[in-house]
């Protein structure tokens, strides 16, 4: 097919997901990926699914997004490895209990209840081998985490059967307004659509770039530890207030360690570089919340290019200056939680012309018309 | 917490005893880290040790002749630490250790990995039911604790090991079942080509010939062509089964059952920095490219001894010299000419008759059946690497993503190749252009502890 409704750039999650439902809504989609689908953020995510500690801006497609994720086999033939157990912020000072307790606060004034606030008991009860010197924390009981790969695959296969055509191996050059349609010259040929979905990632600013289009953004390559299989001792998702660390256990019983501590990164030759004294942290982190596990051994480490805005939230709307042209892309190193529902809003953007409520936050136009630079 | 030395050798074999004992005598000190408790390798692993007669002679003169490099080694003055790991490499040579469950960091401006080789994983159905094993394991058990199996073995598989290994295991008062030689029919009628380097390295060939000789002499037998080998049992090994080269098939009652396909270099630490590699097509594997001292495309990086590509224990004497040399002229204390140019013929003379061998035993082509195991760590089978692969057209990475080949704790040591040749057959590529894992560090897993021990800021107790 050369010449689809839609042509989707990017073959992580949120193209896949984009794709998904636009396809389901009787486009035809065609997604081009430069290397395979996942090769970057969305194949190296840690794969929480979380409402917890979002910025309150991203709460109303996230608390979407997380009843998709309860209900995600309904959407894409397989439960993704989702284990709603929870996600946990732990703190250890009266100071850092305030300011949580605060931030609740402001949360439920505006209408969530997506989390509250435990004690000392409530929490070891729920991770009985906690280091005692925490005090306390956050709690969202319906989050939790999935399995990374599984999620691809499903999404993939269910996109696939949707009618989608994927293209791996292949990635645009550029992009030309003709006749009212795009053209597209790509690895794989020229091909020609009404509509462009930027879901670029780390290079979404560069392909913005091919029309002539500046949104600033730089990237992180946060890295991810995992350990070999060990004896089930944890079911939440746990997370230090002040420190760079997630911890949870996956279902195949290896510890997954993220929390975005930052490698290096090279975006022309599409590398990341671990920093292992800087991964050191991370594996204190880790000693210090369960201080049992520290025998664990470490088996993999990585890290994925992911694309980062100057205030953290992604770019999720039409081209401030292309017409038919939609971006969806810079999640700054939270966008997995959101890939049903981001994808469900894009499609309802591209079909109807017009930007759902959920996604006015994060508008393109918002950094002409604010002085950041990314 | 670093550890201040200009040279790190890792691997106390052949290769890094050698390149320790030529820089001490050119006036350097290096530090020499191996896992190992004791010098030598896995080729002269534990020749230290105190053992009975009979054990020593069936170890044979080219074992005993290791004593000898390693009290040298020894006597040189190197610094050595064994029991230590290397875990991880940055580039710019940092590079990561652990000793003792103490981790720390060497920042040395040359870095000499003589870490060796490891035995080709040979997928075969059953191959993971106790009471198959290695042949290249059952030799370490020997040289190490002394043990030999006390019934008779089973021995399959192709190359000079397994001739070796049933010679020393006679000789120690051991017994065998038989010997199945895999090795693909016609492989000596086209390793013809090769005689002349052959001829040159006459001596090891005839050592080779004068080992089988006297095992068929001692009633050995031997059946070649042997095709279809499989283990078969409940719980652990109870039969093995095979296709004779007359096409008939067998099924033979067997307790213990010794596999070896040939070895393969250790390349991980070099495709980890992703130093340039190339793919062997003679020994089927990959190795990594090396300018004419031994260095990889990444100043500073040399690989010594079989890592660079399998060549033997004399050979990997003569690369680790030849390192040493190169590195002593980069640090300002060069050898003199005419001892370059002897370690250059003696690493000549020493691969004289590659070649030959590599064509004689060449790695293996008999077809892997999709119920086989091909990924130990994970439990994944041919059929579903191949089920993937049909899909996921991205080659090694993508497929490991999918089906968490390769992702457990070996790290792929034990699926690589296999994964490779599965994906070459199914893309109808050759096995260079699939290309193998990425490789995540670490190397060598380390505790969650051990690396805390280097958040910054933090010293080490």
């Amino acid at each position: 097919m050369t010449h689809p409704d839609v042509l989707i750039v990017g073959g992580g999650l949120h193209g896949l997901s984009a794709a998904l439902h636009l396809a389901r809504a009787g486009a035809r989609v065609q997604v081009l990926e430069r290397r395979f689908v996942g090769r970057h953020a969305s194949g190296a995510s840690a794969a929480g699914v979380r409402t917890l500690g979002r910025n309150p801006l991203e709460l109303p497609l996230s608390v979407i997004a997380m009843q998709m994720w309860h209900e995600i086999a309904a959407l894409v033939g397989d439960d993704c490895g989702f284990a709603a157990h929870g996600q946990l912020r732990v703190f250890s000072t009266d100071a850092q209990a305030a300011r949580e307790r605060a931030r609740l606060a402001a949360l439920q004034a505006a209408g969530h209840d997506t989390e509250t606030l435990i004690d000392q008991q409530q929490l070891r009860a729920l991770v009985p081998g906690i280091n005692p010197r925490f005090i306390g924390a956050c709690h969202a009981p319906r989050d939790g985490a999935a399995d990374p790969h599984r999620t691809l695959i499903a999404f993939r296969a269910a996109a696939e059967a949707a009618g989608v055509h994927l293209r791996e191996g292949a990635g645009v050059q550029s992009l030309t307004r003709e006749g009212g349609h795009w053209r597209a010259e790509t690895g794989a040929g020229t091909v020609r659509a009404a509509t462009i979905i930027n879901a670029a990632g780390a290079w979404g600013a560069r392909v913005a770039d091919l029309v002539g289009e500046t949104i600033p953004l730089s990237a992180k390559a946060s890295m991810m530890m995992v350990t070999e299989r060990i004896e089930a001792v944890i079911r939440p998702v746990v997370s230090i207030v002040g420190r760079s660390l997630s911890f949870k256990q996956s279902s195949q019983g290896t510890l997954v360690l993220g929390g975005g501590i930052q490698g290096r990164y090279d975006l022309d030759r599409e590398e990341t570089l671990l920093d292992f004294r800087a991964l050191a942290a991370g594996a204190a982190a880790a000693c210090e919340l369960m201080p049992a596990v520290g025998g664990a051994r470490i088996t993999r480490c990585w890290s994925g290019l992911e694309g980062k805005t100057a205030d953290l939230l992604p770019v999720i709307g039409p081209s401030t200056l292309a017409e038919g042209m939609y971006h969806v892309f810079g999640f700054s190193g939270h966008g997995f939680q959101l890939v049903p529902a981001a994808g469900a809003a894009v499609a309802e953007m591209v079909g109807t012309g017009r930007v759902p409520a959920t996604l006015t936050p994060f508008s393109a136009a918002r950094f002409n018309s604010r002085d950041v630079a990314a | 917490m670093n550890s201040g030395h200009d040279i790190l050798i890792v691997g106390a074999g052949p290769a890094g005893m050698a390149a320790a004992i030529e820089l001490r005598r050119l006036g350097l000190m290096p530090l020499v880290v191996d896992e190992q408790p004791r010098p030598g390798g896995q080729i002269w692993r534990d020749v230290e040790r105190q053992r009975p007669d009979v054990l020593r002679r069936a170890l044979g003169p080219d074992y005993a002749a290791g004593a000898d490099m390693v009290a040298r080694f020894r006597a040189s003055g190197a610094e050595y630490r064994p029991g230590t790991r290397m875990w991880h490499i940055e580039r710019g040579l940092r590079v990561f250790l652990s000793q003792d469950g103490q981790a720390f960091l060497a920042e040395p401006r040359a870095l000499v990995l003589a870490t060796g080789a490891q035995e080709r994983p040979a997928p075969l159905p059953g191959w993971t039911l106790p009471g198959v094993m290695t042949v290249g394991a059952a030799q370490i058990l020997m040289k190490g604790s002394g043990q030999i199996p006390d019934r008779p073995v089973w021995i399959a598989g192709s190359g000079p090991l397994p001739i070796l290994y049933m010679r020393q295991l006679l000789a120690a008062g051991g017994q065998i079942a038989g010997y199945l030689d895999t090795t693909p029919a016609g492989a000596a009628r086209r390793a013809l080509p090769q005689i002349g380097g052959a001829l040159r390295g006459w001596g090891d060939l005839r050592k080779g010939l004068g080992w089988l000789r006297d095992l068929r002499a001692a009633g050995l037998r031997l059946q070649r062509g042997i095709r279809d080998l499989a283990a078969e049992g409940e719980t652990r090994l109870e039969a093995i089964c095979y296709r004779t080269a007359d096409g008939r098939s067998h099924r033979v009652a067997a307790d213990l059952l010794l596999v070896h396909e040939g070895v393969v270099p250790s390349v991980h630490a070099t495709l980890s920095v992703e130093a340039p590699h190339v793919w062997d097509a003679g020994q089927g594997a990959l190795r990594p490219v090396l300018d004419d001292w031994g260095m990889t495309g990444i100043d500073g990086l040399f690989v010594a001894g079989d890592g660079a590509g399998i060549a033997g224990a004399r050979a990997a004497v003569a690369r680790g010299r030849l390192a040493a040399q190169g590195i002593a002229a980069r640090l300002g204390r060069p050898a003199t000419a005419d001892a370059i140019a002897a370690t250059r013929a003696e690493l000549r003379a020493a691969t004289a008759a590659r070649g030959f061998l590599d064509a004689v035993y060449p790695p293996p082509d008999t077809p892997i059946a999709d119920d086989t195991i091909v990924c130990r760590c994970e439990e994944l089978t041919a059929g579903e690497i191949r089920a993937a692969a049909r899909i996921h057209r991205g080659g090694p990475n993508q497929v490991k993503a999918v089906t968490r080949c390769g992702m457990g704790p070996c790290q792929g040591r034990q699926c690589g190749y296999t994964v490779n040749r599965l994906l070459a057959e199914t893309y109808g590529q050759t096995p260079a252009e699939t290309g193998f894992f990425r490789i995540r560090p670490p190397l060598r897993p380390v505790t969650l502890r051990e690396l805390a021990a280097l958040e910054e800021g933090r010293e080490a107790p």
